[in-house]
């Protein structure tokens, strides 16, 4: 077994050996740029592009002609936030709603709007990170222009009710988006069926390359966005620029193993993610954060209290895992998201994202329920406020003195 | 297999083969979201850094200077755009013969209240130095005018445009996608001229599509284009594109190791390929002006570019008519247009664009087949005439 043993898939997946190896001709013979017309090179790079955004769409349900590459995820939430809001600010209104868990590429860009003159609701979610269906309804306004909820979580792996709220958005006339980029291959996705007017993706953390993206932009009834990037008009002048051939290719090809190979996947996965829980559940003063039934099955976010959270991940360096979302680890807030389902800041500190994946073995597993258990052990015996705990006071009622 | 010759190195770049090996280990063993604090991130975080460290010596700018984006389109995006947003609007100046990823975010601009002026070349694509003169007295907040040209390989003197622009206090930018490895660069030579920000593209210099960088003095105060997340010094969010970065770093740094050797030899061959067009009676564009020694820019009296090109890729050379990111838009070149071309000679455009890889034996191939193809073509319109 090779330590430190990558338990961190949300974060980033490799990208699958079966996708690199068709990425890998267009890096080199079949260099082209998709956008010349002139040449077979050229051809044959278009051709690639064109079959890749068929695998895209077939994942989710999506017509081919519904997909705009993008460089990634958050360039997908960017255009259809910013676009979206701007294109039908003048003839909806210039309220918009959105989640106080979502990723920071939603709530940055909500925000960066808010300076532009639009009002935001940023809406709580449940103790389980979910959000309350009454809630979001009581929260559209008739200026509400667009809404926009995260289908799986990136640090919880719960899974909002978008069917339900795409049924409300439609019915009232509001635009919404769907940040899809943590649910591909995860849960099964149907444009087709659910009403949904945009939706960000990213192949990065569905075993493809880093970035590419797209963004789903529904013809029926059509959306139209403004352009966030302008140049040669490539994407229907929805987004300019070079396509990157190779990255797109893999895209698809990780979308395609996604759809063959999703339900199996979740199965084994699943069972990992519950022997892995089975493990850490017995040991006193662990719990778990964010809806269990409604979640993804590769995700486990566990708060360990009393535990210091940086010398718990000292502790576990063999562990490549998360505290907090990936894209915020630099900054030692406690963690947004757990904050916002009612988790204080000790708890949130002190919470581990395991993220479950394609490679991930059971011998690793183990390894890690072993090492959780022995390092948090050792790190309560060192802790003056365990054993407080341990002596029956509770720390809550404690006055605590500054020197 | 039967390959055909590439001479459309402008569009794109075959990928060199260093950089390809240097690019795998980051897609499949290595790949950490630079981002996160683990082994795994911190890894993608070091070679993320080292590659910005590559480009900055190969430009010689500073590694903190570097901001790096999904592709050129997107960096002349964020400097327009970003800067334009930092400040009140006013008058925005941009060359006639520009990229359209730097004349469509000024059209954006002047929906916000900016005013837009197209600055005028000659007829060798050079910017007209006395409609310079006159646009700087209005002192233009903004000005972007690109070191090279895509389509006529046209190189500005942009250390002495910028220069003549220090008193207008504008922040200026080039577009030096071009450039990267046909020409040395000297971001702190520039940047002393007054030149503020620069972009670079990786595939356009042997490196891989998906990656790019504007290259910005720390003064220019920018609006990021994506937000979320503060990657970039809060100037461009979204996890890095480790793999491309990476080919990025050695594409930039073998460019530069190279690029007075290539150059010679890309010259030696353009004056073999250009002596040949002459004597098939082509007109070769811009050639009163210094130019790229990869690039010719060509046409045929009564030859349709689009019809020319079609007709040479089945005899086995890539070229383009127009430049590719707009190949799609039938409508006649718009920087011969800004050169005074007449429309009817700027239909039978065609671009050859050299790269390493080429040799002197595909020139002189390429010259036969075009004496073929142009004879061909050049007696059916003696006959409909």
């Amino acid at each position: 077994m090779k330590l430190p043993i990558y338990l961190d898939y949300s974060a980033t997946t490799p990208v699958d050996p079966r996708v690199a190896e068709k990425m890998i001709p267009y890096l080199c013979e079949h260099f082209g740029n998709p956008a010349s017309r002139s040449h077979s090179f050229g051809w044959v790079a278009d051709a690639a592009v064109e079959e890749a955004r068929e695998q895209v769409a077939d994942l989710v349900g999506a017509d081919p002609k519904e997909i705009v590459w993008t460089s990634g995820a958050t360039e997908s939430n960017n255009l259809a936030i910013k676009g979206a809001a701007n294109f039908y600010a003048g003839t909806k209104g210039k309220h918009i709603i959105t989640v106080k868990t979502e990723h920071k590429a939603v709530l940055d860009t909500v925000r960066e709007l808010e300076r532009q003159g639009f009002e935001a609701t940023y809406l709580d979610v449940q103790e389980n990170g979910l959000l309350d269906i009454e809630v979001f309804k009581a929260a559209i306004r008739p200026d509400t222009v667009l809404a926009s909820v995260m289908f799986v979580n990136n640090e919880v792996g719960v899974i909002q009710p978008i069917a339900e709220l795409g049924e409300i958005c439609r019915e009232k006339g509001v635009i919404f988006h769907v940040d899809a980029a943590q649910a591909t291959g995860k849960v099964d996705i149907d444009l087709s069926k659910l009403k949904v007017d945009l939706m960000s993706f990213c192949a990065h953390k569905t075993y493809g390359p880093k970035g590419i993206g797209a963004l789903y932009v529904r013809r029926k009834p059509r959306i139209r966005l403004e352009a966030q990037m302008h140049g040669g008009g490539h994407e229907r002048g929805f987004r300019s620029g070079t396509l990157p051939t190779h990255q797109i290719v893999g895209m698809g090809e990780c979308f395609r193993l996604a759809k063959e190979e999703m339900a199996e996947e979740n199965k084994r996965v699943g069972a990992l993610r519950d022997r892995l829980l089975k493990g850490l559940q017995d040991m006193e003063e662990t719990f778990v954060n964010g809806d269990l039934e409604h979640r993804v099955a590769h995700n486990l976010n566990i708060s360990f209290a009393y535990v210091e959270g940086e010398s718990m991940i000292m502790a576990i360096k063999d562990l490549a895992v998360s505290s907090g979302s990936a894209c915020t680890s630099a900054s030692l807030e406690p963690s947004y998201v757990l904050r916002a389902l009612g988790r204080n800041d000790e708890l949130a500190h002190s919470s581990i994202r395991f993220s479950i994946g394609r490679f991930t073995t059971q011998e690793e597993i183990d390894y890690a329920i072993n090492l959780l258990k022995a390092k948090v052990g050792k790190l309560r015996e060192l802790s003056p406020l365990w054993e407080m705990f341990k002596d029956g006071i509770d720390l809550s009622t404690v006055q605590w003195a500054a020197h | 297999m039967f390959r055909p010759a590439y001479l459309d190195h402008n569009a794109t770049t075959p990928l060199d083969p260093a950089v390809l090996t240097a690019m795998l280990p980051w897609l499949e063993s290595q790949f950490g979201n630079a981002s996160s604090r683990h082994e795994f991130g911190r890894a993608a975080r070091r070679a993320v850094d080292e590659a910005r460290q590559q480009i900055a010596a190969a430009v010689n700018a500073h590694p903190t200077e570097i901001v790096f984006t999904s592709g050129g389109s997107e960096a002349n995006n964020l400097f327009l755009k970003g800067a334009a947003a930092s400040l009140k609007p006013g008058l925005i100046a941009v060359g006639a013969t520009e990229h359209p990823c730097v004349l469509k975010p000024a059209v954006q601009l002047a929906g916000q209240g900016w005013q837009v002026r197209q600055l005028a070349v000659d007829g060798a694509g050079r910017l007209d130095l006395a409609d310079y003169a006159e646009a700087l007295l209005v002192k233009p907040k903004l000005i972007s005018v690109m070191t090279a040209n895509n389509e006529t390989g046209v190189v500005q003197d942009v250390a002495a445009l910028a220069s003549a622009a220090k008193a207008a206090g504008g922040w200026f930018h080039t577009d030096a996608v071009q450039v990267l490895g046909k020409l040395p660069i000297d971001f702190r030579v520039l940047n002393a001229s007054g030149v503020h920000a620069m972009t670079l593209s990786a595939h356009k210099a042997g490196g891989p599509k998906g990656a790019a960088a504007l290259v910005l003095d720390k003064r220019v105060e920018l609006q990021p284009l994506i937000a979320g997340g503060g990657h970039e010094r809060g100037l461009r969010s979204g996890t890095e594109n480790v793999p491309a970065i990476v080919g990025f770093g050695i594409a930039a740094e073998l460019a530069a190791q190279r690029v007075a050797e290539l150059s010679l030899r890309l010259r030696a061959m353009q004056v073999k390929l250009e002596s040949g067009l002459v004597t098939l009676g082509a007109r070769i564009f811009a050639t009163e002006a210094s130019r790229l020694a990869n690039t010719s820019y060509f046409a045929f009296p009564d030859i349709d570019g689009e019809t020319l090109v079609g007709k040479l890729d089945r005899e086995g050379f890539a070229v383009a008519s127009g430049a590719a990111c707009s190949s799609a838009n039938p409508e006649p070149s718009h920087v011969l247009r800004a050169m005074g071309v007449a429309p009817e000679i700027a239909r039978g455009a065609v671009r050859v664009s050299l790269g390493a890889g080429n040799t002197e034996t595909e020139i002189n191939q390429f010259i036969n087949a075009l004496q073929l193809t142009v004879g061909r073509l050049q007696g059916l319109t003696a006959i409909a005439v």
